[in-house]
């Protein structure tokens, strides 16, 4: 495919890998947290791990969508399903989050809850039209990438006067995640989890631009290369970091040129601001409460926001206790330190959120890179 | 099944004309749409005995195969197929896939009050011709009628039975560390093209179903080089992937593929990627995997490219040694990965 395949080289990606080996410090070691989910996957789909240095060590952030939804937030669209009647739509991987008492949208599906996966905000604002009889309510989850959609949502609704159409907002902003992961304790006083710099989001700085990087990189000198989601991008982010680590420099650096710049789409973030606001606080799945880390639905839309329409009061539930999600979003574990990571919790049966979706670190790691663990013969 | 004079009874209304329950009901009615639809549709002499299963004579000294395939796809037709046609082509291959010559097939529908008769009649229709161009008839079958709501539109269950000649052994057990794995063409076109018909998807594509019958390239296979295909699976729900995990299950082995060496048609790849699904997890309908000894390879690949399905074949990896049961891939960029089960269905990815 043109624009992909020249971004998958392997012969490049042999190039960069040696002039990594080249440039890397012996004495020294680097880590890097790649914030978003779509980095997490592809570093393991393509293998990219095996082609750094031994003393580059990648962290996997808190940047799926889906791992960091807390189990009370998916609580709420079951509810909105299986007990007020409402056709629930929502992407295709929230499907498969771990509620309580054992359920997920899935599970909730085949107690008879109308949950319907869409591709799109506007596909649920068609399925509006189609019902006028019927509440559907689109369950908004993810980054800065997802809410503008979200966004046009409601005011197309709004202007057209859809009185069945509502939103349950749980979109969540990647800058405050990263403060948040930045002033924890484990990186801040106890030094548990070394960062020596982030491979910024691809999708998310397409809207949000590569300014909102440049606190991190001045405040708390840690140097930031926006990457694109291609295995040769990340490779390259990692390269650019390791120099600025080398030459002592923290700055935000933007690898991913042909897709972001640094005002971002204002065209996108007009339109988020006039429909939404920041919420004070919102729990996020491994985080706990992060300050102003997400979007709620503005006053003047209240008609279209889920929370004020049904009046759901949310109720926070607690992981599972072996389960070591929590530790692994912030970068402090590795999948392989949780007690029931391939046993009690896989891909099948998934008890922590890092496991369902393809880009959670321990669903990535199970899926793509689990026979590291295990000595095998591969003879060809 | 009895004649019913025609000139005493309305014939069906195919075009404007629904399913009610009167058509599983076992009267007149039911047997109109026998005669009418079904009978007209799959003709030959087993079907017109007209009794309530079919008489066949077995085969000396081989041994036989029997396979069943239920068809609930959604949509009904798409392009490149339908139910229909799916229903023929999947069971054939079922049981082509043990190395047999399929020889008859039997169908049960299972009808929702409300299907609208002319749908109904260009799935059968479909049926029948993929049925007469595989040269393996429908020989008894049986229909009933749901309410409405309680089923989707047509759903049909295909048996079919086959002969596997005498020296051919098949099977998901034989693989042996060693052993070339041979793909007969490009992967993922059915599913993407039944995607590219659901709801809000309707992307621009070309994609059509890959839906054929693989029993001719079977039988191509094993003439060219008799013991040497040890197993043959075609890879439909799940895709090659969750194949390959079947097989290596089976067989105790490990599995070690080349993603640059499976085939793929460049939209299927862009849908995929558009998508967030990977091909090696889309079903196919018309494609096999193969696991051959070595020395016969070079010919069963000469046999396969001969044939019009196996025109894209081509050697995709090869059986390892490997008690964990891996299946792994060198990838394009130089890195190597597990090729897992899928687990549960194969869901987008949010951004």
């Amino acid at each position: 495919m043109k624009y992909i395949d020249e971004f998958r080289d392997g012969g490049v990606a042999q190039k960069i890998a040696e002039r990594l080996r080249q440039e890397v410090r012996p004495n020294r070691s680097y880590s890097f947290m790649e914030f978003c989910g779509g980095h997490t996957h592809a570093i393991s789909r393509y293998g990219v791990s095996e082609l750094l240095p031994a003393n580059v060590r990648m962290v996997h952030g808190p940047g799926c969508p889906v791992c960091v939804l807390p189990i009370g937030r998916i609580d709420l669209a079951i509810k909105l399903a299986l007990e007020r009647g409402a056709i629930v739509c929502t992407y295709g991987d929230t499907m498969r989050v771990p509620a309580s008492d054992g359920l997920s949208l899935v599970r909730a599906k085949a107690r008879g809850g109308d949950i319907r996966m869409v591709y799109s905000a506007a596909d649920a604002l068609q399925i509006a039209r189609q019902n006028p009889q019927r509440e559907v309510v689109f369950f908004a989850i993810g980054f800065e990438t997802t809410t503008p959609p979200t966004a046009l949502a409601i005011r197309d609704a709004h202007k057209e006067g859809l009185a069945n159409f509502s939103v349950l907002c749980c979109h969540v902003l990647t800058p405050s995640a990263i403060t948040h992961i930045l002033e924890s304790p484990e990186v801040r006083q106890f030094g548990t989890v070394p960062i020596d710099g982030f491979v910024g989001p691809a999708h998310v700085s397409i809207v949000i631009g590569s300014g909102p990087y440049e606190h991190f990189a001045q405040e708390y000198r840690k140097p930031v290369v926006i990457a694109g989601f291609e295995p040769l991008d990340v490779m390259q982010a990692v390269l650019m970091l390791v120099r600025q680590v080398n030459e002592g420099r923290a700055e935000v650096e933007n690898e991913f040129t042909r897709a972001v710049n640094r005002d971002g789409n204002l065209n996108a973030q007009a339109l988020v601001s006039d429909i939404f606001e920041l919420r004070p606080s919102f729990e996020w799945r491994g985080l706990g409460e992060v300050p102003y880390s997400a979007l709620k639905i503005r006053p003047g839309f209240a008609a279209f926001d889920a929370e004020r329409r049904f009046q759901l009061g949310y109720q926070p539930v607690a992981d599972n206790k072996a389960c070591e999600c929590g530790a692994i979003l912030r970068g402090v574990k590795k999948p392989t330190d949780c007690k029931i990571f391939g046993t009690v919790c896989t891909p099948e049966n998934p008890v922590g959120s890092c496991m369902v979706s393809s880009e959670g670190a321990c669903a990535a790691h199970y899926s793509y890179g689990r026979f590291k663990d295990i000595a095998i013969v591969a003879a060809a | 099944m009895s004649i019913v004079k025609k000139d005493y009874i309305r014939p069906l209304d195919i075009k404007n004309g629904r399913i009610d329950m009167g058509h599983g009901a076992g009267g007149r009615a039911a047997m109109q749409l026998i005669e009418e639809l079904f009978l007209a549709a799959f003709d030959n002499d087993y079907l017109r005995q007209g009794d309530d299963g079919a008489a066949f004579a077995i085969p000396q000294g081989e041994r036989m195969v029997m396979a069943v395939d239920g068809h609930v796809v959604s949509p009904l037709f798409f392009p490149g197929g339908d139910v229909g046609c799916l229903s023929v082509h999947g069971t054939i291959n079922d049981v082509a896939m043990s190395g047999a010559r399929p020889l008859y097939l039997a169908a049960s529908f299972i009808l929702e009050e409300g299907f609208p008769l002319a749908d109904l009649k260009r799935i059968v229709e479909s049926m029948a011709a993929a049925a007469r161009e595989a040269g393996v008839p429908v020989i008894t079958g049986d229909t009933k009628v749901v309410e409405q709501g309680k089923g989707d539109g047509v759903f049909i269950s295909t048996t079919g039975v086959g002969v596997v000649p005498v020296g051919v052994d098949v099977s998901g057990r034989n693989a042996r560390p060693g052993d070339v794995l041979l793909l007969s063409g490009t992967i993922g076109e059915h599913g993407v093209a039944v995607l590219s018909q659901r709801e809000s998807l309707e992307f621009e594509t070309t994609i059509r179903s890959d839906t054929a019958a693989l029993h001719t390239l079977v039988a191509a296979m094993l003439q060219a080089a008799p013991g040497g295909v040890r197993v043959l699976r075609d890879p439909t729900r799940g895709g090659l992937a969750t194949t390959l995990n079947e097989i290596a299950r089976q067989s105790g082995v490990g599995m070690l593929l080349q993603e640059d060496a499976i085939p793929v048609l460049p939209q299927v790849d862009a849908a995929c990627e558009l998508l967030g699904l990977d091909p090696l997890y889309i079903a196919n309908e018309g494609k096999l995997v193969a696991a051959c000894a070595p020395e016969a390879v070079e010919a069963v690949l000469a046999a396969m490219r001969a044939h019009p399905l196996g025109a894209q074949a081509a050697r995709i990896g090869s059986v390892v040694e490997d008690p964990h049961r891996f299946v792994q891939m060198d990838t394009r960029f130089g890195g190597r990965r597990v090729v897992d089960w899928l687990s549960g269905e194969q869901l987008p990815r949010i951004c």
